[in-house]
């Protein structure tokens, strides 16, 4: 869906993005992490053009972004960034409408619109409609950003630290919010992060940054089994990379056929939680259930092991 | 039924009272006999009070206008990325317009354009200036970077930001400037008496010729009674916008 092609961005004499090349598959999750100053906000923003690279260019289905004006190109993508930037002198059902309106859709769409996105983000339309931002929650405020990036129905949502201003529990939930509203609406989401937990939990593809250049960009387990480069592991930790990479495998990918006497637990469950669960409970074998709670298999403490290394 | 505050019962006072005053003036004769000497006429009887006082309000709004206009296109002006670099020029030609004293104005304008309203609309104009741009500059520079950053990334061209986010929201710290501006305006337009314009400065010369405290105060009263339900007026509507402007 989005293929950036050797992006350079320069500010006088210091290289911000340097070099990057990457493809990016439609209705995948892809996370850009690093630390801060890494050059991933450029990047996220010269994708739609807020800001223009220095050289190389970026595809949009096969056409060059610069193909049209910037402005035009903006509304079909949707944006999302830390501290959620509505507008305080709109109503919640007004800044979502943002987008609609600027594209000329007629009254009746757009109010249906929002009304569906309100309902899909947990707010009910007739408390928040009319509201303004500020006498919203943070988390609140949050999905209204969200709601509003997604208003216009953009196959591709940017999304630039989304949840950084939100407390711990807030933003477990944001994530799986994000995760279920990618499943609902099939969008193609790119999200910028310094947080590699939240790297870990939400890409399906994961971009290493660091100092402007891209370190290594791949499927979370890679960077933890084939780091391509020593920074990488460094950024992904040493200490508990066999827990992150039994956190990115379920219990119903890695079932064993058969029954055993134990625990239930949930194919949707990471290993890592089986683990912890079977650890707590003293027991060396759990039975894999679907949600139905028929049997799929089992699972063993010897055989979850197996999967935290390489 | 809210019960009226005491702010409210002085604002409907000091307007019935400057009505009733300007409306019928012979009724107040009795309260300025005592500033008159020699049999003198109590009350201006060289011209009606509400003619002088409706006029000195039309120059005064006047100017102001003209002074909101080119104030706020200069702000938006100097605060694109296009025109930054016109800011410090627009700021020293604004100083001046401030500093220059308007009797100076006056001085240099009647040569030029004549007597009469035209050279006391030149002085506010320009005394009115640095308030309302300095104003304008402050508000649009303000607006959070987040707002801005989005309203660009939603796709909105640079006219439909400004127009639809930057000046809303700049708008209250506008409306204060249009505000201080008028107030100090309504004061000086007394100033433009001595070129012969239309204004309540006529009361206030009569008096200091004929040596008459009451023709004085008169002038004085209603100027100053003037510009405080100005600001007053002023500073509700910035309170209205303000209700749904950047409360957070
Ligand atoms: N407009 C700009 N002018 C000059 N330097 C900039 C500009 N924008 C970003 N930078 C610099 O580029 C570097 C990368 O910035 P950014 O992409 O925001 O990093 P990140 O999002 O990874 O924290 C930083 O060192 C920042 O100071
Ligand atoms: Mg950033």
């Amino acid at each position: 869906m989005i293929t950036i092609e050797n992006l350079t961005k320069r500010y006088g004499t210091t290289t911000v993005v340097d070099g990057v090349s990457m493809h990016i598959p439609r209705n995948s999750l892809t996370v850009i992490v690093g630390t801060s100053g890494s050059g991933k906000s450029t990047l996220l923003r010269m994708v739609n053009r807020l800001v223009e690279p220095t050289s190389g260019r970026v595809l949009l289905d096969g056409n060059d972004t610069r193909a049209e004006p910037a402005h035009l190109l903006r509304r079909r993508i949707g944006y999302a960034i830390q501290g959620h930037g509505l507008f305080p002198h709109h109503t919640v059902a007004e800044n979502i409408a943002t987008v609609p309106r600027l594209m000329g859709w007629d009254a009746a769409r757009i109010g249906a619109r929002v009304t569906e996105l309100l309902k899909a983000f947990a707010l009910d339309p007739a408390t928040f409609a009319g509201q303004f931002p500020h006498q919203l929650s943070g988390g609140q405020q949050q999905r209204v950003g969200v709601a509003r990036a997604l208003a216009a129905e953009p196959q591709l949502l940017l999304m630039d630290e989304p949840f950084g201003a939100l407390d711990p529990i807030i933003r477990a939930k944001a994530q799986d919010d994000l995760l279920d509203i990618r499943r609902r609406f099939g969008t193609t989401i790119v999200l910028v992060t310094h947080d590699m937990d939240e790297a870990f939990r939400l890409g399906d593809h994961v971009a290493v940054m660091s100092g402007g250049r891209m370190l290594q960009y791949g499927p979370p387990a890679e960077l933890l089994t084939r780091p391509a480069d020593p920074l990488v592991s460094r950024m992904t930790g040493l200490a508990d990379r066999a827990m992150r990479l039994l956190s990115l495998s379920t219990a119903g990918e890695a079932a064993l056929p058969g029954t055993v006497d134990g625990p239930a637990v949930a194919a949707s469950a990471s290993l890592r939680d089986v683990l912890s669960e079977l650890v707590w409970r003293g027991v060396d074998a759990a039975c894999v259930t679907d949600a139905d709670g028929t049997a799929r298999g089992h699972l063993t403490v010897a055989a979850i092991l197996a999967h935290g290394r390489p | 039924m809210k019960v009226p505050g005491v702010a409210s019962i002085a604002r409907t006072a000091a307007l019935v009272l400057l009505a009733a005053f300007l409306i019928w003036p012979q009724r107040f004769a009795p309260l300025f006999v005592p500033l008159t000497q020699y049999g003198a006429p109590p009350i201006y009887d060289q011209g009606n009070l509400l003619t002088l006082a409706l006029a000195q309000l039309g120059t005064v709004c006047c100017a102001a206008l003209a002074s909101t206009v080119v104030a706020v296109a200069l702000g938006i002006l100097v605060t694109r990325p296009s025109g930054a670099q016109f800011l410090p020029l627009s700021r020293t030609l604004v100083n001046i317009g401030q500093t220059f004293p308007p009797v100076a104005v006056l001085a240099v304008a009647v040569p030029l354009v004549g007597f009469g309203l035209k050279p006391t609309l030149i002085a506010l104009f320009a005394y009115g200036l640095l308030p309302i741009f300095e104003n304008t500059l402050v508000g649009l520079k303000t607006c959070p970077p987040a707002v801005l950053e989005a309203a660009s990334g939603m796709g909105m061209s640079a006219r439909q930001r400004l127009l639809s986010v930057e000046l809303p929201l700049a708008m209250p710290l506008i409306l204060e400037g249009i505000r201080v501006s008028l107030v100090i305006s309504v004061g000086t337009a007394t100033i433009g008496s001595t070129v012969a314009a239309k204004g309540l400065g006529e009361v206030i010369i009569a008096g200091l010729l004929s040596n008459n405290t009451a023709f004085i105060l008169q002038g004085a009263l209603v100027t100053g009674l003037m510009a405080v339900l100005l600001y007053d007026a002023l500073t509700g509507l910035e309170r209205r916008v303000c209700r749904t402007v950047r409360i957070d």
